[in-house]
């Protein structure tokens, strides 16, 4: 039931107060509304009741086993929330001068240092609200890098066909021509067609690693070198960076460019939405071009460098520096775990991903990279399933609902057929992992004797299996009086 | 298994061609291709009069699952677009061959046509994929 059905004119969304006199008397007379707004009318129980039941209904990680792969969804620890909620920092006015600022700005500084150490770049913005501003200021630097050279003939950014579909978006946006790179049947980068692809229009590369196929890119130094030598510059995209997390680095790799999503790796809120952080870092040559704000210690004074002290930087990407409170969460993860931490990350996300793998293979389940070892994600194809039975992906991640999982990421990547993206992440315990093999052997014999089970599904939840054809070919999500829609 | 009329001419990439007595090349979406869609929300067509190279992508297929690019079989000029796509994209999963055509191109060189895949060599290439 939406908000608006459980309005009625003239109810207001206040408790037992009384009425109060509208207290328009400052507003001129022009300049008042004559129609009311088109809010629902509700009283303030309803509107809280309306929406604690919204939430119930909900999946999320603090209720349920969240495997969605790519998408790094751990637990976020509460203590990070809590001191980033210190009155000293919510209340701080973001347009407040350096000197009130120090603690704050001494934070940020910090977690640029960790940030820079932990990925072997030379410098680091944190100004990027997101992962695809994280992406689109990586390849604004990368032509910023080329145009200050007068390197002007560079027009094509190579992106492997395993890609986040963000990565050829964001080098469309900074006007590039994307060249899609095929993968081989062991998931690592084809070198011979990226041989055959680079050359002087060759402006950089894009690549995930881990990648997308769950696997990490074994020549990755190869691939450097290779697009080096033809003048381009390697752009990492740190989707996957919890699989290597203390272990190894992508400056040591030979990237130049790398964004990191906070939201995932370094455990601050996130799905529906955001808000999200996507700090970027760079090799020393594109350290200029970093965009603004960024934080700087001197005698141990801190204080932001604008574009004033940074005349070539891409500029700034909002009003402010980043997403303040989600920084801060990082920020404290990051102390919270320390450089032994982090590599207990990387070890436990790797080990989960694997023995969960190599459990649901037991289970009769087929690994789409059987002669890979998983990194901190992997991918199961269930064509043989939907072959057999007609049971597909998409209808064993609806029936796995029903028992009170969060389904995997589905079809994706678009390589693999009838693909589960399937990433328990470190904070999973052995028993959950137990329980997501015992679920899913469950709907495998549901699939073989009762398909139907899976086909419908879900059953137990308040919406069932919803149109996804009718909601792509309707757009129409304005609610209106009468069920009119418009 | 999937339709693929004798009459047409294929591509690697899952197009369909028919040659039109005025000269001109209808292309559309195999049955096969429709098929490993699913169904279609969204089609971008390209613009009349347009100038296409052999492979260059002209238009945009959209599923509920993927979008997916479809190539200009040969180098010409697009003669005509289907625009009943953009109200009924799911033309091209009712009627592939028919309704669901997705453009018209005029070909630079008429003897291109004779170049492309009959629909023998096209069974043969989608077997090979084992789907």
């Amino acid at each position: 039931m939406l908000i608006f059905e459980h309005a009625r004119p003239e109810r207001v969304n206040a408790a037992q107060l009384p009425a109060q006199d509208d207290d328009l008397y400052d507003i001129p007379e022009s300049l008042r509304r004559e129609a009311k707004p088109g809010l629902p009318e509700v009283s303030e129980l309803q509107a809280v009741r309306h929406y604690t039941r919204l939430s119930q209904q909900n999946f999320s990680i603090d209720t349920h086993f969240y495997p969605l792969g790519s998408c790094t969804m751990k637990y976020n620890p509460r203590g990070c929330n809590d001191l980033a909620m210190l009155p000293g920092f919510l209340n701080r006015h973001p347009a407040s001068p350096p000197r009130l600022s120090q603690g704050f700005l001494a934070c940020m500084f910090e977690l640029q240092e960790i940030l820079r150490e932990v990925t072997g770049m030379a410098a680091v913005s944190l100004a990027p609200m997101a992962g695809a501003q994280g992406e689109f200021a990586g390849v604004a630097m990368i032509r910023a890098y080329h145009a200050s050279r007068g390197d002007t003939a560079r027009s094509e950014i190579l992106v492997p066909d395993a890609a986040h579909g963000t990565n050829p978006a964001s080098a469309v946006m900074c006007n590039y021509k994307v060249k899609e790179i095929p993968t081989d049947d062991q998931g690592d980068v084809d070198l011979a067609a990226l041989r055959a692809a680079v050359g002087p229009q060759t402006a950089g590369i894009m690549l995930t690693n881990p990648s997308t196929l769950g696997v990490f890119e074994r020549h990755i130094e190869q691939i450097a070198r290779i697009v080096h030598e033809a003048g381009g510059l390697l752009y990492y995209d740190g989707a996957n960076l919890n699989a290597i997390l203390g272990k190894v680095r992508p400056g040591d790799m030979g990237f130049d460019v790398i964004h990191m999503n906070l939201h995932k790796t370094f455990s601050t809120p996130h799905g529906g939405g955001g808000p999200g952080a996507g700090p970027v870092g760079v090799s020393e040559r594109l350290a200029p071009f970093l965009p603004v704000p960024t934080v700087a210690e001197e005698d141990g004074e801190y204080r932001l460098l604008t574009e004033r002290d940074r005349p070539q930087s891409i500029g700034p990407l909002s009003t402010f520096m980043g997403n303040a409170g989600i920084l801060l969460r990082a920020y404290v993860y990051a102390r919270l775990l320390g450089r032994e931490g982090m590599q207990r990350v990387a070890d436990f996300a790797t080990l989960n991903a694997n023995y969960l793998e190599k459990k649901l293979v037991e289970a009769g389940f087929e690994a789409a990279y059987p002669a890979r070892r998983a990194t901190h994600e992997f991918i199961i194809t269930l064509r043989r399933e939907a072959k057999a039975w007609g049971t597909t992906a998409m209808d064993f991640a609806k029936r796995m609902l029903d028992y009170g999982v969060h389904a995997p990421t589905t079809y994706f990547p678009l390589l693999v057929p009838e693909c589960l993206l399937i990433e328990p992440t470190e904070t999973e315990d052995k028993a959950t992992l137990d329980r997501f093999v015992e679920i899913m052997a469950t709907l495998r014999e549901e699939a073989q004797r009762e398909p139907d089970k899976l086909k419908g599904a879900p059953w137990t939840l308040p919406v069932r299996r919803l149109d996804d054809v009718k909601a792509a070919r309707q757009l129409d999500l304005v609610w209106s009086e009468g069920g009119e829609t418009g | 298994m999937s339709n693929i009329p004798q009459e047409l001419r294929y591509t690697e990439t899952h197009e369909w061609i028919r040659l039109e007595e005025d000269g001109t090349l209808t292309v559309g979406i195999t049955d096969h291709a429709q098929h490993l869609l699913g169904d279609i929300v969204f089609v971008e067509l390209p613009e009349e009069g347009e100038e296409c190279a052999a492979g260059d992508d002209v238009a945009v297929v959209e599923s509920v699952k993927a979008a997916s690019d479809v190539y200009a079989p040969v180098t010409g000029e697009i003669a005509a677009i289907n625009t009943k796509l953009t109200d009924t994209p799911e033309l091209i999963n009712q009627d592939p061959y028919g309704e669901g055509w997705i453009f018209r191109v005029k070909p630079m060189d008429p003897e291109d046509y004779d170049a492309l895949m009959d629909a023998d060599a096209y069974q043969e290439r989608i077997s090979e994929e084992g789907e």
